[in-house]
């Protein structure tokens, strides 16, 4: 499976000339493996994204972490979803009480959008999942609930012996007894443990994280020590806060790698960037 | 490996802070954790003993009526929210690990993570020796 990053930026679009190397698109990433799309949330980026959608694409899925904005704004804006040729899949938590056409509403109506989802040409299929398993193409797919306000999945896609987590928004220090260290109560891990890839959430500092616990994000540090202890191969840090410009990230990430040594590869999520998992 | 499903990470993290004493069980009644206060109530550490099946913590916590007569698990308020998936609430004695005897009063709550699913339950207790 081929990974691109379409935004990584968390919160908040951020565009601007400071933010030119690791973008200003908010979450969006998508996993192809020949004619198989799936669509890792659909924050600020997968507008760019719906403009090379190739006319063979006939189906894709959106997998959604959650429905916080950053997260689906940009979905009124997928050129898909105005293509009667296309059937898209929308899929997201489960809650107790409400539907998730109904949440999705909420979004696709005035005053925050014009065009409701009835409009569209084709009506999106919805698929509702909590702590799941199901497939797409050849592509498994796990989803569980992780730590963050509001019914929150992570994803992890297995290719054949290749697996990419997904985790773009996640506070896993917050529920964990003796983080990191007790895995067995440490949220997530089930999506996480021995990925070749991990998407993960480190917005914040560890000095940063003192004055934001609760608020559903990890610090570069958490993030480097849960990649870790679920002994991924590779860690890219997601979820950039949109105070911070690229110097800023990669001050940070040095300042994180410097106290915490991982010893395994971790990178800064950047837009544009491909992945190939074999 | 398996982890516990986020509702029973964060209601552990939960009364692990508390000041009260509080069960934590799985559906199976397995008591996947106690905090500090319910370890003076069954005089062990739950560092010590990790978690334990209904078989094992039963036989810790020695349930009785005022007479010393023992108690059916039936009549557990934890052992009835594990049935009925409902609250429920009593009074009994203990008799821990230590040989101490402590009035006590529960109140069982049930766990229903999204969507509806039963995922244990929570105890909490009132110790009348300790208040």
């Amino acid at each position: 499976m081929k990974i691109k990053v379409w935004g990584c930026r968390g919160s908040l679009p951020s565009p601007g000339p400071e933010n030119n190397k690791y973008g200003g698109n908010t979450s969006c990433v998508s996993v192809t493996k020949q004619d198989t799309l799936i669509i890792l949330d659909g924050g600020s980026g997968i507008q760019r994204l719906g403009k090379v959608i190739t006319p063979e694409i006939k189906e894709l899925h959106v997998l959604l972490t959650h429905l916080h904005i950053d997260h689906t704004m940009g979905l009124g804006f997928f050129q898909p979803m105005y293509n009667p040729n296309i059937q898209v899949h929308l899929w997201g938590p489960s809650t107790t009480i409400e539907p998730l056409l109904h949440r999705l509403r909420r979004y696709f109506s005035p005053p925050l959008f014009p065009v409701r989802l009835n409009e569209l040409p084709k009506h999106p299929i919805i698929h509702e999942v909590g702590n799941s398993e199901f497939s797409i193409g050849d592509l498994q797919i796990k989803s569980t609930y992780i730590c963050h306000p509001g019914p929150t999945l992570g994803y992890r896609i297995t290719d054949g012996n290749a697996v990419f987590a997904y985790m773009p928004d996640h506070e896993p220090a917050l529920g964990s007894a003796h983080f990191p260290s007790d895995l067995e109560w440490t949220s997530g891990v089930e999506i996480a443990e021995n990925a070749d890839l991990l998407f993960h959430d480190g917005q914040y500092t560890a000095e940063e994280y003192k004055t934001k616990i609760g608020w559903g994000h990890s610090s570069i540090n958490d993030a480097i020590a849960f990649g870790e202890a679920c002994k991924v191969k590779k860690l890219a840090v997601f979820h950039h806060d949109p105070l911070n410009c690229d110097d800023r990230l990669e001050e940070i990430y040095e300042e994180g790698i410097t106290q915490t040594k991982p010893n395994y590869s971790v990178i800064i999520c950047k837009e544009g960037e491909e992945f190939d998992l074999g | 490996m398996a982890t516990q499903p986020i509702e029973l990470i964060l209601g552990r993290q939960f009364i692990d802070s508390l000041s009260m004493p509080v069960f934590l069980v799985n559906p199976e009644g397995t008591l996947i954790f106690y905090n500090e206060p319910a370890e003076l109530i069954l005089g062990i550490r739950f560092g010590e003993t990790g978690s334990m099946t209904v078989e094992e913590w039963s036989t810790i916590f020695k349930p009785t009526d005022a007479d010393g007569n023992p108690l059916s698990p039936d009549e557990l308020p934890l052992v009835q929210t594990l049935t009925h998936h409902k609250p429920a609430q009593g009074a009994f004695y203990i008799h821990n690990l230590q040989g101490e005897r402590h009035l006590i009063h529960v109140t069982a709550i049930p766990i229903e993570g999204r969507p509806k699913r039963f995922l244990g339950a929570m105890a909490l207790f009132w110790n009348s020796n300790f208040s």
